[in-house]
């Protein structure tokens, strides 16, 4: 039976650790609001760029010939993995980097290099020395428009250069506060757009100047777009599970400090009747 | 009488019936009424005119971007857009200074920056500038 000095001093700790764990929920949540929000602002954009590339595709019939689309012999492949500077977030990066393992093995014939987002992937696939081209970190846990943009322009000119012939993505989408999808996407080349064949659709496009200017223009957005959208939701779901993460330490911590009163309330008592014993047997040792 | 939405990667920023607009396509400048033929046209930075339901005329500056209209709809994206009243001079004023600098320092080899990238820039304030000044 532990001491009532030492209960109370583990009651002490574990009260304090709750106090910290319910405050990095509270910061997480807020940060959650605002991700989530960033989420929802960016899909109409990419919803309206889909529909626009499909349009686009559908309209201008001819074979579409550009070096986004353009799909050559696979020898060497460029993973892109999207991961969290911070820890703490439950089994968030975990998942990420078991997907990511994963695809590195199904894809060990090819020549393959990472470009890592978020530190905990860099510390993890640097300290199983693979080749890293690049790293993006330091995010602070809010999208940077002009760091997203360097991926993007770091991406399309390994592609598009033929330093690497496919690149994939993988990240967490976010689908509510408490449930998130792994996502392993082809990001280039991108996918042809699938032509709408949805009945009375009119043909008849203008275009301004001509198709294949407006490839050039919509293709590198829609690459960015894409990009944007995935570190939205990785940054969400990162948000996410850490408050998730905290909110069951600080539940814990609760049941502990219970338990833990439990303990220090018998010990109490378990001293109290001892001194009790003490003072009646010396009464009984005097009267005898 | 037509719907019109333009929206941008942060937000849905206009989504309203409208009578006509103008747009800047790359090729000049580009009238569409309703019943307007499907068309898909690429936008330069400059000025887009709304006249909405109530014969208002509206003015906005917009980035590069694209309008593609079909089915009486039209939808403009792009990468931002500003109401011309809501421009805040002082800070084109600041973002074109800037953009002038980085120009020059790249040309005498003082700075390694994207030169393409600052052209653009410069023009993006410029437009905003001369958008905000206009009198409407």
């Amino acid at each position: 039976m532990p001491t009532l000095r030492e209960v109370k001093k583990r009651i002490k700790t574990v009260e304090s650790t709750k106090r910290i764990t319910k405050a990095m929920e509270m910061v997480a949540a807020a940060k959650l609001r605002r991700a989530q929000q960033r989420v929802e602002q960016a899909r109409p954009y990419s919803e309206k760029l889909d529909l626009m590339l499909s349009h686009l595709a559908t309209a201008s019939s001819d074979e579409i010939t550009h070096p986004y689309f353009e799909e050559r012999e696979v020898k060497k492949k460029t993973l892109i993995v999207i991961t969290s500077d911070r820890g703490l977030c439950g089994s968030y990066n975990a998942n990420v980097l078991r997907l990511a393992n994963n695809w590195l093995k199904e894809n060990a014939a090819y020549d393959i290099d990472i470009i890592t987002v978020g530190k905990k992937c860099h510390d993890y696939f640097k300290r199983r020395s693979w080749k890293i081209t690049a790293n993006f970190q330091d995010w602070g846990g809010v999208i940077d428009y002009d760091k997203a943009k360097e991926i993007v322009s770091l991406a399309s000119d390994r592609f598009l250069s033929g330093d690497t012939d496919e690149i994939a993505l993988i990240y967490t989408q976010f689908i509510s506060t408490v449930k998130y999808k792994l996502q392993t996407k082809r990001y280039l080349p991108i996918a042809r757009p699938e032509v709408d064949e949805e009945a009375g659709f009119n043909m008849d496009y203008i275009f301004e100047p001509d198709p294949e200017s407006i490839y050039d223009a919509i293709l590198p957005n829609y690459a960015t777009s894409k990009m944007i959208m995935a570190l939205a939701e990785a940054i969400a779901s990162e948000h996410g599970s850490r408050m998730m993460a905290m909110g069951n330490a600080t539940t814990n911590a609760e049941e502990m400090v219970d338990t833990l009163t439990l303990d220090y309330n018998k010990a109490r008592q378990a001293q109290i009747t001892k001194e009790l014993l003490e003072v009646v047997s010396g009464a009984e040792a005097l009267n005898a | 009488m037509f719907r019109l939405s333009i929206v941008t990667p942060e937000q849905v920023f206009f989504e309203e019936d409208i009578q006509s607009l103008v747009v800047p396509g790359t090729e000049g400048y580009l009238g569409v009424l309703s019943n307007h033929a499907p068309l898909i046209s690429a936008l330069k930075p400059g000025r887009v005119e709304i006249r909405d339901v109530e014969e208002k005329v509206h003015f906005l500056s917009v980035t590069n971007g694209f309008i593609e209209v079909s089915k009486n709809v039209a939808t403009i994206l792009c990468e931002a857009a500003e109401f011309a009243t809501e421009i805040d001079i002082e800070r084109a004023e600041k973002a074109k200074a800037l953009a002038e600098g980085n120009i020059k320092k790249v040309l005498d080899g003082s700075l390694e920056f994207d030169l393409d990238a600052e052209k653009a820039a410069l023009e993006r304030a410029k437009n905003r500038i001369r958008i905000a000044k206009e009198k409407h």
